[in-house]
């Protein structure tokens, strides 16, 4: 099967809200297609295959070399996603009788092709595609799909199709790279379940779920632990005879980002904790972690600027004894042994926060104002480490959002399916402007938090108050209140107000207030926190 | 010989022929009126005469009962007629039931105004008449050249392989109550579907009146919320604004499709919670409205509505001189959400979300 199915089934993902129904087309795609294209499709739809071959600017290259550029641009303008708007502009040449490719033969070809003739492949390409095929390939070439499938939605989804069990299928997943010919053959019956061996394997995480004030009130502080909950990034390190991996929550490998902590997980293990940048023992705000996310590699600049290390939470393999059936505090002692025993370095243990009454834990909750602490996790005593979320057993309970009214400043497009609209908004606290009068300085950014319906609202709001645009930014009358909630509060040296929100986002539009009543940035400055660790 | 632009000129009512004393499609009641097609941004109820083909004049008499006009005259496609020292013709233009263009000619000199038109095939209408004439008046709501419909048989395709993906989940389907609905039943019988097909009760009147207009259509049954076992794996064709609405979210699990034009760009379609766009259009795509204009032989042509900016250009690359007119009241704001013929809803809201004051605009 051709892009043209892939590109139907990503169409109806793209749509389809309910996971149920998701679920139905992914399984439909494994019933209905050919090895190898079922699992490249697979790959590509969980992002563990990306390609980035192509730039945008070499797509719009290529639209523009075939039609008029005022009509490209007023298209572009209208449509707003410029993969979407190459999709449908791309005018279909008459006499094209070519196949169209299949998924694998894009994938090999892309490998072998030098760089200076991919344009004209990828021209000869979207000739033979109709437009949701064409929107397929380029997505695919620049490595922008984003169809919210995760791994693990897919992994349920060949569970469901097969009736093998998903725990099954998550423990195999990263031993066995795409198109997974050896799994679809154990699924398919036509082949033993295949044997990761030693290979790092992904294991699945157990999550935690928001504790609600019922729950708080039936919680029994004996049977409980407690412990910060850290805000960086969730990891499970595993290293043995096969090799050393780190894996995000969703089990990506993001190994190569991290080189200092694989160096130093010289030991054969698997471990739960949080990656953090933490410099001589003190947690660093997630802005810090955020400068060695998203890379592929790190520099030794980067390492020192900004050292990555390991809270770690739970130990789930010793050696080759898997510790997840014992009860959480019989696996907490492991862990503390563990740590004893193998000290290894830029790790370091979550420690556990003891307390006597709700009323007392929810006091430390409420005193913890560090930047780096979340909130609290609360672990049950007696709980096994399952996968997923299974209520009753982690329960996180995070610090309540601090709030500000702030003026609206700037807007601009968003991406993917918000990119028709004005989605992304910057905003802004006033400050004397040292001439006795008042001014307005940006403090953040957010696109979240609202309602489609608000967000239409807003849009029609910026297109109808625009006093300036810079490309693809507009600038706006200083009349909108927004109502913005965040995280928390950091100093920072590269906003122009000297402050960085954490996960900001609207919580309102407060049109029945006046821009002058807006905050101020010393409302704001009351929040930020200090930036030394509480531990 | 006069120029059009001597004896037809826009006016905040509308396009008014001078020497023949009528408006067409006028946006407000008028003495006379010409309405090329039934659709409610054209046919306006209230006016003192009206002419139009006896298709659109019953659709306007089921719509408007009494506020179709005082009186009414029809005009068979294809017959001329007199009007003050103008000659008129009615010439289907392909886009609903009864759709017309109407072409004018005064001292040697022709325009035609074409209303609405489409140039795919539509077994509920008849086919667009390409005419020559000197000055050619033609929508633009599709006037972007990434707008281009495909068949609309690889559409309808699309629902039914949904139908048999999700066969307990009632699909409904968004389409406007004149034209759309009619088309996509025929298209579906066309395909194979021979299953009754269930009317939102917005859509029942008009397809009673197109098969008492000889357009059959097959077994139609009232979608009732209450017999929702029954609507399991059904189609149902609903108004678009009611896709958005309770109404459809107390269906079985039901996929939410929306056929029209617009469905063709997937970032709009989205925000609007459709679950399978279907891009069926009654308008001309790009393709269609410049062949058309060729077609023609206009030496100019006025832009009615839509985007005239990139029809005009397209226009002037060739040496067509293009004139936008801009009139009031036809097709929708450009910069909405789901810009769409009369009877769209606004952007899918949350449920429960508090309703938000409209946006005032400080031009
Ligand atoms: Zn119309
Ligand atoms: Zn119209």
């Amino acid at each position: 099967m051709s892009v043209a199915a892939f590109a139907e089934l990503l169409e109806r993902l793209v749509f389809t809200p309910g996971r149920n129904a998701k679920l139905a087309l992914l399984r439909d795609w494994f019933a209905t297609q050919p090895d190898p294209e079922r699992g490249i499709g697979l790959a590509a739809l969980t992002e563990e295959l990306v390609f980035s071959v192509a730039k945008p600017a070499m797509i719009r290259d290529l639209a523009a070399g075939r039609t008029d550029p005022v009509l490209l641009a007023l298209s572009h303008d209208y449509v707003g996603d410029l993969a979407e708007t190459v999709a449908l502009i791309w005018p279909e040449r008459q006499g094209v009788n070519a196949p169209p490719p299949l998924l694998s033969e894009v994938v090999e070809a892309l490998e072998v092709t030098p760089k200076a003739e991919l344009p004209t492949l990828i021209a000869g390409w979207l000739d033979t595609l109709d437009s949701s095929g064409r929107l397929a390939l380029i997505k695919l070439i620049t490595g922008g799909l984003r169809v919210g499938v995760s791994g693990r939605l897919a992994r349920v989804a060949l569970a469901e199709w097969s009736g093998q069990p998903v725990e099954a299928l998550e423990e195999l997943w990263h031993g066995i790279p795409p198109p997974y010919g050896p799994i679809f053959d154990w699924l398919e019956g036509r082949a033993p379940m295949p044997d990761p061996r030693d290979a790092p394997v992904f294991r699945p995480l157990m999550l935690a779920h928001p504790l609600e004030d019922k729950d708080l009130a039936a919680l029994d502080p004996a049977a409980w632990r407690a412990e910060w909950k850290w805000d960086g990034i969730r990891v499970q390190l595993t290293a043995g005879p096969g090799g050393r991996r780190i894996w995000s929550r969703g089990g990506e490998d993001v190994s190569a980002a991290f080189p200092e902590i694989l160096a130093a997980m010289d030991f054969h293990a698997v471990l739960d904790g949080e990656l953090l940048v933490i410099r001589d023992g003190a947690v660093a705000p997630f802005a810090d972690l955020q400068q060695r996310l998203n890379r592929k590699t790190a520099g030794p600049k980067l390492q020192k600027d900004h050292p990555a290390g390991v809270r770690l939470y739970d130990l789930l393999f010793d050696g080759g004894e898997d510790l997840r059936p014992l009860p959480f505090d019989a696996r907490r002692a492991r862990l503390e042994a563990w740590v004893e025993r193998h000290a290894p370095p830029r790790m370091d243990l979550s420690a556990q926060i003891a307390f006597a009454s709700v009323a007392q834990l929810g006091e430390v909750r409420d005193g913890a104002r560090a930047a780096s602490i979340e909130g609290l996790m609360l672990k049950r005593a007696d709980s096994a480490y399952v996968a997923g979320r299974q209520k009753g057993l982690w329960w996180k309970w995070k610090r309540d959002p601090l709030s500000i009214d702030a003026v609206l400043m700037y807007a601009q497009r968003g991406h993917g399916k918000r990119s028709s609209f004005y989605s992304d908004y910057t905003f802004g606290l006033w400050r004397p402007d040292g001439e006795g009068g008042e001014e307005l300085v940006p403090i953040g950014k957010a696109y979240s938090g609202y309602t489609d319906e608000e967000l239409g609202w807003l849009d029609r709001w910026i297109r109808n108050h625009t006093t300036g645009r810079f490309g693809p930014v507009r600038e706006v009358e200083k009349a909108l209140v927004l109502e913005v909630i965040f995280d928390a509060a950091q100093l920072s040296g590269r906003h122009k107000s000297g402050v960085a929100l954490r996960f900001p986002r609207i919580a309102r539009i407060r049109t029945d207030k006046p821009a002058s009543e807006a905050d101020r940035l010393e409302n704001l400055m009351a929040y930020v926190e200090s930036r030394e660790a509480v531990d | 010989m006069p120029h059009p632009e001597t004896w037809l000129r826009p006016t905040p009512s509308g396009l008014f022929c001078e020497p023949g004393g009528f408006y067409i499609d006028p946006g407000r009641p008028v003495e006379r009126a010409v309405v090329t097609h039934g659709h409610a941004d054209h046919a306006r109820p209230g006016h003192a005469a009206v002419l139009a083909t006896p298709e659109t004049l019953a659709i306007m008499r089921a719509r408007m009962g009494q506020g179709a006009g005082a009186t009414q005259q029809p005009l068979r496609y294809g017959e001329a007629l007199r009007l003050g020292e103008v000659t008129l013709r009615l010439v289907p233009a392909g886009h609903v039931l009864g759709s017309a263009q109407v072409v004018l000619e005064w001292r040697g000199s022709r325009a035609v105004v074409s209303g609405d038109y489409k140039r795919q095939a539509d077994a509920t209408c008849a086919p667009f008449e390409p005419v020559t004439c000197d000055v050619f008046v033609t929508e633009a709501t599709f006037a972007l050249p990434v707008f281009r419909h495909p068949p609309p048989a690889q559409e309808i395709a699309k629902l039914l392989h949904s139908l048999t993906l999700f066969p307990e989940r009632t699909h409904v389907v968004g389409c406007y109550a004149l034209g759309k609905c009619q088309r996509l039943i025929t298209l579906l019988r066309a395909a194979g579907w021979d299953r009754p097909l269930h009317l939102h009760g917005a859509q029942q009147t008009l397809c009673r009146l197109y098969e008492e207009l000889g357009v059959p259509l097959g077994e139609l049954l009232p979608a009732t919320v209450a017999n929702k076992a029954a609507l399991k794996g059904a189609i149902v064709l609903a108004p678009p604004s009611a896709i958005a609405d309770r109404w459809a979210r107390r269906l079985a699990e039901p996929v939410t499709a929306v056929a029209s034009g617009w469905m063709r760009v997937r970032q709009r379609a989205r925000t609007r919670g459709v679950e399978l766009p279907l891009v069926i259009s009654d308008h001309a795509d790009w393709d269609e409205l410049n062949r058309t204009i060729d077609e023609t032989g206009a030496p100019e042509v006025w832009v009615t509505h839509g985007r005239d900016d990139a029809l005009i250009h397209a226009l002037a690359l060739r040496g067509i001189r293009g004139r936008a007119l801009h009139l009031i009241g036809l097709g929708e704001d450009e910069d909405d959400a789901l810009p769409a013929e009369p009877g769209a809803s606004p952007i899918l809201a949350e449920p429960g979300a508090a309703p938000l004051p409209a946006p005032e605009a400080t031009a």
